[in-house]
């Protein structure tokens, strides 16, 4: 049941979105396709349910998503730095990254986090390893791979998907 | 007024990011590095130009918005799968240094 | 400023363009193709604000879509999983 209502939330929210108006023949109309779709598949579109919505879990979800902004503006002057540079400072590998999380969508938000991140693209991911193609190797340490790349998401994450 | 200035500022700031991308794109020496710069740059550039419209034009923030998250889920995974196709092609990544390769191990033992 | 905005746009899909016309494999004018589309999406909702037409949002919505299939079938195609 709180997977339904769950995802009858994010059809509705979604349809909102895509017409923009809230007169009351379009809510009514958006709301019966909803309950519509959300009854076909509410089985495979979501896991957990509800479970995301708890006080707590939105207070990590925002503290994630402002980590992760910054984490994408300085990516983004990295990349600046490296582009305008003519002597293009580069050092490229690829490496591997532990991870300790469990559920499959958390380290789904983990891989594209990291592909957003300052320096570092996710290559493949087989069963907890990461390989990371990392564009300015700085050591081959597993420990100062995990601390450099994604201690920041990891430990949030973990937070989120208790 | 404080809208106008604000959607202005991140209009520019987006296409500056955009255009450093291409240049990003153009400039490296390997796919790999490629996608890094062309990713990370194009997705900055274009979330900051939607958003930045959707504040010149308040009405329409709500479909900005959606496309901005639309851009922000996708992009990532394109290039996620753009560098795993790349490299079962056989593309092995440029280095300065050689053996910087811990993928190279696992595509060795799906070939066996 | 809008003319900044446009040449800047226009500079961004030049050397995204030449980089496909040159680029050495075929992973790397995927590459190229790929951030093209990501640029046009961004910016068709600019040329929606220059024309004041909504509907330009809609049509760069259904593009980004389109284009994130089509490079995700690409990408399979490459990896030899099609």
């Amino acid at each position: 049941m709180s997977r339904f209502i769950f995802s009858f939330v994010i059809f509705f929210l979604i349809w909102l979105g895509f017409t923009s108006t809230f007169h009351y023949q379009e809510v009514i109309t958006g709301a019966l396709l909803s309950l519509v779709l959300a009854s076909l598949s509410y089985k495979s579109f979501t896991e957990r349910g509800l479970f995301y919505l708890s006080p707590k879990r939105l207070f990590y979800i925002l503290k994630y998503l402002a980590v992760f902004l910054i984490a994408l503006v300085k990516a983004n002057f990295d990349v600046a730095k490296r582009v305008i540079n003519p002597k293009l400072p580069i050092n490229p590998g690829i490496v591997t990254y532990h991870t300790t999380l469990k559920s499959d969508t958390a380290k789904m938000f983990l891989a594209n986090s990291i592909t957003l991140t300052p320096g570092t693209l996710t290559v493949d991911i087989i069963d907890d390893k990461l390989y990371i193609h990392w564009i300015d190797v700085k050591s081959e340490d597993p420990e100062v791979i995990y601390s450099e790349i994604g201690k920041d998401f990891e430990v949030i994450l973990k937070e989120i998907f208790k | 007024m404080i809208l106008n200035i604000v959607g202005n500022i991140l209009v520019t700031v987006g296409t500056v990011f955009l255009f450093l991308g291409a240049l990003g794109i153009f400039r490296m020496p390997d796919v790999y590095s490629r996608l890094q710069a062309g990713t990370k740059a194009t997705t900055l550039g274009a979330l900051s130009t939607v958003i930045g419209v959707g504040f010149l034009q308040p009405e329409w923030i709500w479909k900005t918005l959606l496309i901005a998250i639309f851009i922000a889920i996708s992009n990532p995974i394109s290039s996620h799968a753009l560098a795993r196709g790349s490299y079962k092609t056989g593309l092995k990544p440029y280095m300065k240094k050689e053996g910087l390769d811990s993928y190279a191990e696992v595509e060795k033992e799906e070939v066996k | 400023m809008i003319y900044i905005y446009v040449i800047l746009i226009v500079l961004a899909i030049i050397f995204a363009a030449l980089r496909g016309l040159l680029g050495p494999t075929a992973s790397d004018r995927v590459v190229a193709l790929d951030n093209l589309t990501t640029i046009s999406t961004a910016g068709l909702v600019l040329l929606g604000f220059v024309f004041q037409r909504f509907i330009y949002i809609d049509v760069s919505l259904i593009y980004g879509v389109l284009s994130f299939v089509g490079v995700l079938t690409i990408a399979r195609y490459l990896e030899g999983g099609l």
